[in-house]
């Protein structure tokens, strides 16, 4: 790389009690360049990018930016307005829009003097419309952010950035919430951008974009870089070696035959106020020793289809069939009895009670069993073996079986929940979301679970935003739009994704 | 039906409602004000008693009666500012703090009436604001009365309305506040600061509060009395909720309720042989519920309302 430095990060490092979340970390950034940082969950890149932004003060270190002429400048750290300020403009993860307003009126908050009793729009939105052309970028100026799509708001908060003329941009996991096609085209933008002398940093553990899109790779593991390299000389297995520090255990999917059908579905309409909450004449057929994949782009029918099935919904019309006999009255109750098994797409919210024990939050399913309960009060030495025992076998971490839930980290949250649902052996499994925010290791747990369950004869629905993850673990794909559920016979990338934005595949 | 009719034709009618509005229009809008930032602030009540007792004592004591708005201005700025330090920087729940300023205020308020008097029985009046009386305008039939023949202050309440959807509207610090109250991220990612929008809207809301407060003395009647301020405080919560948190509508709300109050006095003297007095008293409270429960279906809360905010957790 013959460009200049625009950035260094020397040697930064953060503890958070007695966690070391950054231990020394140095990177360079050059002019025009995109810098992928890969790491597990809870590897530290966060953290180390919200030192960059001044949203978190470094415990030692430093970070100099470099002008045209290659001469040093310390940044003031622990300031996000000295890093708005040195043109260091950041996307987080959750986007910082306010959605009672304007794309436009978001793009300019904070760059105007708060008390002039006068607003220049006009060349607020001249100097918007000349960045949108340049970049590509474009989003509706006059529409409530609420309105937008998640693509669109997106955009937005990159325009937010140029429009503060940001010349190092930060996008934390930017991919998540879009659809291959977006995501391409957002690629697509951010290389005509860094063609105009933008430098980028961009955070992801999805390795196929990082591979395709960016110029060199610096990994992080436990707080520490362990490895950075040009992405031309890369190669995924030594990157997701150097990730998790050990080689992924992937199980591999082992063809199977199905079984006998365990969930039915039979047209299905759920009529809702928007596309999140609707569903148009679904039907769908889960057998045992299958895993149906339902892809598809976050809002468009996953939480009413879960909430159907979980019978937190009760359909309009159509009938929910399991293991053969029709459910009457479909409520939680009834399809825990029915043998339904419940990974909940929320695992903070709806998966765990955050202020009980995690013993008790282990049977918080059964406390109506006979051993669980006698007359009524609770056996609390059973309840405790229960949780001592599943702790061990799913490998639950935390301050202990008398802990709050909430205490637990989220991948340990999850081991819990498949501990309280895989215990039962139920006939299906509604798995919605199971692994996102979870590192490679925990989500390959999940994955290995899953695959355990359908060898030993349960159906799995599994619901998921990650393609990858639907590719390698289902037997069946069908893809949800707009509340319509469309069986795909293909396994293309390319092919599903247009399905998933509604083009006929 | 005749009666009715001609109680709502009739100018002293119309008068009257905007003179009865004109304490909540102040309040709603302060309210509004603290709720667009994300703060609910139920010291309302409390800081309706402060301004009144603050705006009269202040004339008592030899001000004049633009002193005494300044006054009692500030002291609902004061209240405001212990509502804001518990609930934006400390995070506490709104709900608790702003009762407890309710009381406070409230307490403090007869506290130092009694303090200044301790011996009186029949409370000290003073010159309280007069009707404008524009020459010519208020000669105009029906407007005339209705509007030009009003005090200063509900001129001045007439006016927030509009300064206040100005700048909510069209200056940066309205977008501001309305980012906060919408989602802080959105402030704080622009290097705004959260904390100082909150406190001063809240601030600013209490201030227009306790102008209410002091309507009722200064204006409304000539002096101070316990229990005076009656419930005007709340019955502002709940209208602002009616408009949606719109300056506009929030003008609305309140010429609504000073009419049903306007017209159940009226109608007391009309057929208060047959019907209890009590139930008269009762209509514009119940007929507020029955208008709120028709609007707030569509009310657009603002996202971030009664969540607190920490620097450096997202």
């Amino acid at each position: 790389m013959t460009a200049p430095l625009v950035l260094s990060l020397k040697a930064l490092s953060k503890r958070f009690g007695s966690v070391i979340a950054n231990d020394a970390v140095s990177l360079d950034l050059h002019r025009g360049e995109v810098l992928a940082l890969l790491g597990e969950n809870g590897a530290g890149k966060t953290t180390l990018m919200n030192m960059l932004f001044g949203h978190y003060m470094p415990d030692s270190g430093g970070i100099d930016l470099y002008d045209a002429a290659g001469n040093a400048h310390p940044l003031t750290l622990g300031h996000p307005q000295a890093a708005l300020a040195a043109g260091i403009g950041m996307v987080h993860q959750h986007f910082a829009l306010a959605e009672n307003l304007t794309a436009l009126d978001n793009i300019a908050l904070g760059s105007e003097p708060l008390l002039s009793l006068r607003r220049d729009r006009a060349r607020t939105r001249a100097k918007v419309e000349s960045i949108m052309q340049r970049s590509g970028l474009t989003a509706p100026l006059d529409t409530p952010v609420g309105r937008l799509s998640v693509g669109e708001r997106q955009r937005v908060e990159i325009l937010k950035a140029l429009y503060r003329d940001a010349r190092i941009l930060v996008l934390d996991e930017p991919t998540a919430v879009l659809t291959p096609q977006e995501a391409d085209s957002l690629f697509h933008s951010i290389g005509a951008m860094t063609r105009d002398g933008l430098s980028v940093i961009f955070i992801s553990h999805k390795l196929r974009e990082v591979l395709a899109f960016s110029h060199r790779i610096a990994v992080l593991r436990h707080g520490v870089k362990v490895g950075e390299m040009a992405t031309a000389e890369a190669d995924d297995r030594a990157i997701a070696r150097m990730m998790v520090g050990a080689d992924t255990p992937t199980t591999p999917r082992e063809p199977m035959q199905p079984g006998a059908p365990v969930l039915h579905l039979d047209k299905v309409t759920l009529t809702g106020t928007s596309a999140r909450d609707r569903l148009q004449d679904v039907t769908l057929t889960v057998h045992a020793h299958e895993v149906l994949g339902i892809a598809g782009v976050s809002g468009n029918g996953q939480s009413a289809l879960a909430g159907v099935i979980s019978g937190l919904r009760a359909p309009d019309r159509g009938t929910i069939s399991v293991a053969g006999t029709p459910i009457a009255h479909p409520d939680p109750r009834a399809m825990i009895r029915a043998g339904i098994g419940r990974i909940p797409e929320d695992r903070h919210h709806d998966g765990i009670v955050g202020a009980m024990s995690v013993a008790e939050n282990m049977v918080i399913e059964r406390l109506d069993e006979p051993g669980i309960q006698t007359n009524g009060l609770l056996n609390r030495e059973a309840i405790a073996e229960n949780a001592r025992t599943l702790s061990k076998s799913y490998d639950v971490r935390g301050p202990g079986i008398d802990a709050a839930a909430r205490l637990l980290s989220g991948g340990n949250i999850q081991k819990l929940i498949l501990a309280r649902v895989f215990e039962q052996d139920p006939n299906l499994i509604l798995a919605n979301q199971p692994t996102r925010g979870l590192d490679m290791g925990a989500a390959a747990e999940v994955g290995r679970r899953l695959l355990e369950a359908r060898k030993r004869g349960a159906g799995v629905l599994l619901i998921s935003e990650d393609l990858d993850e639907i590719l390698s673990l289902a037997d069946r794909i069908m893809v949800i739009h707009d509340g319509h559920l469309t069986e795909v016979t293909t396994r293309d990338r390319e092919q599903i994704g247009l399905a998933m934005t509604g083009e006929p595949a | 039906m005749m009666d009715l009719l001609q109680i709502l034709v009739s100018d002293s009618f119309w008068a009257a409602s905007l003179r009865i509005a004109t304490p909540l229009i102040f309040g709603v809008l302060g309210a509004l004000l603290c709720e667009k930032s994300g703060v609910l602030n139920l010291g309302i009540e409390g800081i309706f008693a402060a301004g009144a007792m603050a705006g009269w004592m202040a004339v008592w004591l030899g001000a004049g009666l633009w002193g005494g708005v300044l006054v009692a201005a500030l002291a609902g700025a004061f209240f405001g500012l212990i509502h804001a330090i518990l609930t934006v920087p400390l995070g506490l729940s709104q709900h608790v703090s702003g009762l407890g300023v309710t009381l406070f205020a409230t307490s403090v308020s007869y506290f130092i009436y009694r303090t200044a008097l301790p011996n009186v029985t029949s409370p000290p009046r003073i010159e309280p604001f007069r009707a404008l009386d524009i020459p010519l305008l208020s000669d105009l039939p029906f407007l005339g009365p209705v509007l030009f023949q009003q005090t200063a202050l509900t001129w001045l309440a007439l006016i927030m309305v509009a300064l206040v959807w100005y700048v909510l509207n069209r200056t940066a610090l309205g977008i501001a506040i309305q980012a906060v109250g919408d989602n802080p991220d959105s402030v704080d990612a622009q290097g705004l600061s959260v904390y100082g929008l909150r406190i001063g809207a809240v601030v600013a809301g209490s201030a227009l509060m306790a102008l209410g407060g002091a309507f009722l003395t200064m204006s409304a009647f000539d002096a101070f009395f316990f229990g005076m301020v009656n419930g005007r405080g709340w019955i502002c919560i709940a209208l602002v909720i009616f408009a949606s948190w719109r300056p506009g509508k929030a003008l609305l709300g309140a010429l609504l309720f000073g009419a049903f109050d306007a017209l159940q006095v009226r109608l007391q003297t009309e057929v208060g042989a047959l019907v209890p007095g009590q139930v008269f008293l009762m209509a514009p409270y119940i007929l507020s519920i029955i208008a709120l429960v028709i609007a707030a279906r569509k009310a657009d809360y603002p996202r971030a309302l009664l969540t607190p905010w920490f620097k450096g957790q997202r």
